[in-house]
């Protein structure tokens, strides 16, 4: 990035680690801070004292902010003239007691940069020779959890490739792939509780298999047949499974990253012990719904974890074109939110990340935010052929040296947890299995007429049962002009 | 939105002009329990655990099913002698459904902007922060696609949340979240997830409030599979579409109009439930229906006075449910009279009078004497300009006229 470097950044860290909107005065501020506190930890709280009503349209008053007994509140722009009439606590003019903390003065005309010098730092365990690197802080896993961990992986990958196949043999419309996401796709599914609500973009259905989602679960879906959960109503890829706690994909982007947040809020407001965890791309960091989400998270303060998947494409859009930041990882900050980077190769370092941070979003009841940086080595999806904007030789690189499912097998194999016998027949069983489970799905019957007009309100609406009774005189009329197979 | 106007303003200038007394426009209004003659209205009848179907008839025990109806021939004195109730504002009656249905149930929240301790621009949530916590009543930050989402998600996960949208034109920046996910995840999850939001807030052509402060969403948003819309227009009706909408388990939008607050009523101190797809007789008559919803109401009914000093007999129905129709009522009344008026608020081009008319016409074409007549604004941003404002919205003169001309 060719972005000028100032040599004096100077960055105020305005926000405190719980931001209220205080009074000018200490010892208002700390009894409103215990009192706002604990308003927004109940469901049913106490009372306000009359004094405490707000003020609405006086600037920079908090919500629960007094007029300090009578005193007038101060702009900024009057605080150097005014120091006279302010509480006998107020501090000179080298620093403004702001709304969010202190903010001290300088004389000097400084603006900090639009980047650091250095770009924030990622954090992984493992090497890609699949080494754990010395002095790694991480979570130790059971020989179970890597296992599974790696055969869901494995999974994932064959599910994609023979997925994938089957579009291009016409069989299923459409099929988008994870290929080189399968460690975010797992690590990041096995270090949450599956009571932990997952609001998907669409290239995580890993999280669903994790959860235990059958390969003939995802055949019915993309077959869209009448075992579908979603009853043949959703395009290809967008699965949605209530049981599994895994909200059904809609193809708008990063629309779920608001959903994701109202979910926490309502976790918070019942009190449980878990938390929402949204997906999105580097492409969907620039929708108004990312930014509006974060703010409103960090303001609410619940717990969401938002986990960007930066995987350097938006289709034919690559990051250079998408942003000028350090990434998304320096965004957290500008909301208010604990932010950091990983390593989305490394299922380790993801595994860690995510359990750490579920447990921050929990019991600080604070949103966090996670950039793991990756690479798409698929195509955008069956309907895109990615060697028109971008060289094959950076696909096959990212493809051999920074493979997820490689490195993981290295260090698996080195523990002694895994051998080539081992992978090879869990290659064939799943292969076996997803061609069993799409000849079957191709042969069940689609979903009737009926699941046309049912759920789009709890009980069909009269114009929606005329329209129903309309087609099916129209099919029965007409029977040679419908599929064959339409079940009425 | 940019722009926040000083909405106490508006409401004040209203109640200080005049204050409607809505028994000024209806001719007769019965309040008793258990209609005499009048036709009973139905009670939404679902619980906050189980889902009820629409239309069902017959309310349980702890429902009251009371009159929306308006009969000719009891007389307002007799009927609130027989029953107090209480007086209130239609802006209170919004709040005060609002309040007894999180009062009810713990899941309802609301959330939108400045709802919290400032009450509301309408002052519909005034009270409801101190006494339910600034987490059941959120106030959001400036953002209404996505904390229209957030409702949607909260929604998806058990809560029945209230989405305010502070006015409704704030609400096109909403749209795809109401669209695309708010009607939709219902049926594209394959009934896994339900919506059960509400959105409301005010809408219409107020005291010039701007064109961008003047819109009229119900035109917009007609055609969202997956939503319903409702519009409420005396503080009775206000009161009982607010909790049925609360109820409902399907995405329900709640129009208000900004210049309705501060309409006066007596309404029962019982609780009651009206329901969303019915609409409401206003004044029966012989010669012609007038269909209309919200502030329109009021325009038509002066014009009735007008009309029937001139020897005319109108029929009004205010149709309040704005998506789906209630065609039983409507096609009733058409068969009785056969001529049909609409007068609306909505620009000429798609707006609900636009789609009334397609739907009267395919259904009841063979009972109309006259081609239906529709009154709408004109297709134009709505200036600012006093006159200018009051010309681009159907006045009572007009409705006179189109009556007559209908009668010929």
């Amino acid at each position: 990035m060719a972005l000028l470097k100032s040599s004096k950044c100077i960055m105020h860290h305005l926000k405190s680690n719980k931001f209220r909107m205080l009074g000018f005065t200490s010892s208002v501020s700390n009894s409103l801070f215990s009192r706002h506190h604990h308003l927004l930890r109940t469901v049913s709280p106490p009372l306000l004292p009359n004094h405490a009503r707000v003020k609405p349209s006086i600037a920079f008053s908090g919500r629960f902010e007094s007029v300090c007994d009578g005193k007038q509140l101060h702009t900024a722009t009057q605080f150097s003239n005014d120091i006279n009439q302010l509480s006998s606590e107020a501090p000179l003019e080298e620093e403004l007691n702001f709304p969010g903390g202190k903010v001290k003065f300088t004389p000097e005309r400084i603006f900090t940069s639009g980047s650091d010098n250095e770009r924030t730092q990622c954090y992984r365990v493992l090497n890609e020779n699949g080494q754990l690197i010395v002095d790694s802080d991480l979570f130790k896993i059971s020989k179970e959890l890597a296992v599974k961990m790696y055969k869901d992986m494995v999974t994932l990958q064959v599910m994609d490739t023979i997925f994938y196949e089957a579009q291009r043999q016409g069989r299923i419309s459409f099929y988008l792939s994870t290929t080189g996401e399968e460690a975010i796709n797992i690590a990041s599914a096995a270090a949450l509780n599956n009571n932990d609500f997952v609001f998907p973009q669409y290239r995580e259905p890993g999280v669903l298999l994790w959860r235990g989602f059958t390969l003939q679960e995802f055949a019915n879906q993309l077959f869209g047949n009448k075992y579908d959960y979603g009853k043949g109503r959703q395009l290809a890829i967008h699965y949605g499974s209530k049981k599994h706690n895994y909200i059904t994909v809609s193809s708008t982007v990063a629309t779920q990253i608001p959903h994701a947040v109202g979910a926490a809020y309502s976790m918070k407001m019942e009190n449980q012990d878990s938390c929402t965890i949204t997906y999105f791309g580097d492409g969907g960091s620039s929708t108004g719904d990312f930014h509006a989400g974060l703010n409103f998270s960090a303001v609410m303060e619940v717990p969401v974890i938002f986990f960007c998947r930066n995987n350097g494409w938006a289709i034919s859009t690559p990051i250079s074109d998408q942003f000028r930041s350090d990434g998304i990882v320096v965004r957290g900050k500008a909301y208010g939110i604990p932010s950091i980077r990983v390593d989305g190769n490394d299922a380790l370092a993801i595994y860690s990340v995510v359990y750490e941070a579920r447990k921050m979003a929990i019991e600080k009841q604070t949103p966090v935010l996670i950039e793991a940086l990756t690479y798409r080595a698929g195509h955008h999806s069956t309907s895109d052929d990615s060697t028109k904007y971008r060289p094959i030789d950076e696909m096959e690189w990212w493809r051999d040296n920074q493979n997820p499912v490689k490195r993981f097998r290295l260090w698996i194999e080195n523990e002694g947890w895994w051998s080539d016998r081992v992978e090879s027949e869990h290659r064939s069983n799943i292969r076996k299995q997803l061609s069993q489970a799409i000849q079957a799905a191709e042969r069940v019957e689609k979903p009737s007429v009926t699941d046309m007009f049912n759920d789009v309100y709890d009980v069909p609406t009269k114009n929606l049962s005329e329209q129903e009774i309309f087609l099916r005189e129209n099919i029965k009329k007409h029977a040679k002009d419908y599929p064959y197979n339409v079940i009425t | 939105m940019s722009s926040i106007f000083q909405a106490v303003g508006a409401a004040t200038s209203l109640s200080s002009s005049a204050s409607f007394d809505t028994k000024k426009f209806q001719f007769s209004s019965s309040r008793s329990l258990l209609g005499k003659r009048a036709s009973c209205v139905v009670v939404r009848c679902s619980g906050a655990k189980m889902d009820g179907g629409l239309n069902q008839i017959g309310g349980r025990a702890d429902h009251l099913v009371t009159n929306a109806v308006a009969t000719k021939a009891d007389t307002p004195a007799a009927s609130t002698a027989s029953k107090p109730g209480h007086e209130l504002l239609l802006f209170e009656a919004l709040r005060e459904g609002l309040e007894e249905e999180m009062e009810r149930d713990a899941r309802v929240c609301v959330m939108g902007e400045d709802v919290g301790h400032y009450g509301g621009s309408y002052k519909v949530t005034k009270g409801l922060a101190p006494k339910y916590g600034d987490l059941r009543v959120l106030d959001t930050p400036i953002a209404e696609n996505s904390f229209t989402g957030m409702g949607i998600g909260a929604a998806m996960m058990g809560l029945r949340p209230i989405i305010e949208g502070m006015n409704m034109g704030f609400l096109l920046l909403a749209f795809n979240q109401i669209s695309n996910n708010c009607g939709m995840l219902h049926y594209t999850s394959g009934g896994q997830f339900k919506i059960p939001v509400v959105i409301r807030g005010p809408g219409g052509v107020g005291r010039q409030l701007g064109a961008e402060h003047s819109q009229r969403l119900e035109s917009y948003f007609q055609s969202i599979p997956g939503i319903q819309m409702v519009a409420c227009s005396t503080p009775y009706n206000a009161k009982g579409l607010m909790k049925a909408a609360i109820r409902s388990d399907n995405p329900v939008i709640l129009f208000e109009h900004v210049l309705l607050y501060n309409l006066k009523e007596r309404i029962p101190d019982e609780e009651y439930v009206l329901n969303l797809e019915e609409a409401e007789m206003v004044r029966p008559g012989e010669h012609v229906t007038i269909l209309t919803y919200s502030r329109m109401r009021y325009h038509v009914m002066q014009a009735a006075k007008t009309l029937v000093n001139k020897g005319y007999d109108p029929e009004v129905i205010d149709i309040r449910s704005l998506k789906p129709f209630d065609l039983h009522t409507i096609g009733n009344s058409i068969k009785k009279t056969h001529r049909v008026l609409i007068v609306e608020e909505c620009m000429r081009t798609g707006g609900i009078g636009a789609s009334l008319t397609a739907a009267i016409t395919e259904n009841f074409h063979d009972y109309l004497d006259a081609p239906i007549i529709c009154l709408s604004s004109q297709d134009v941003p709505t200036p600012y300009a006093g006159t200018l404002e009051e010309w681009t919205v159907v006045q009572p003169p007009q409705i006179v006229a189109a009556v007559e001309q209908l009668c010929r």
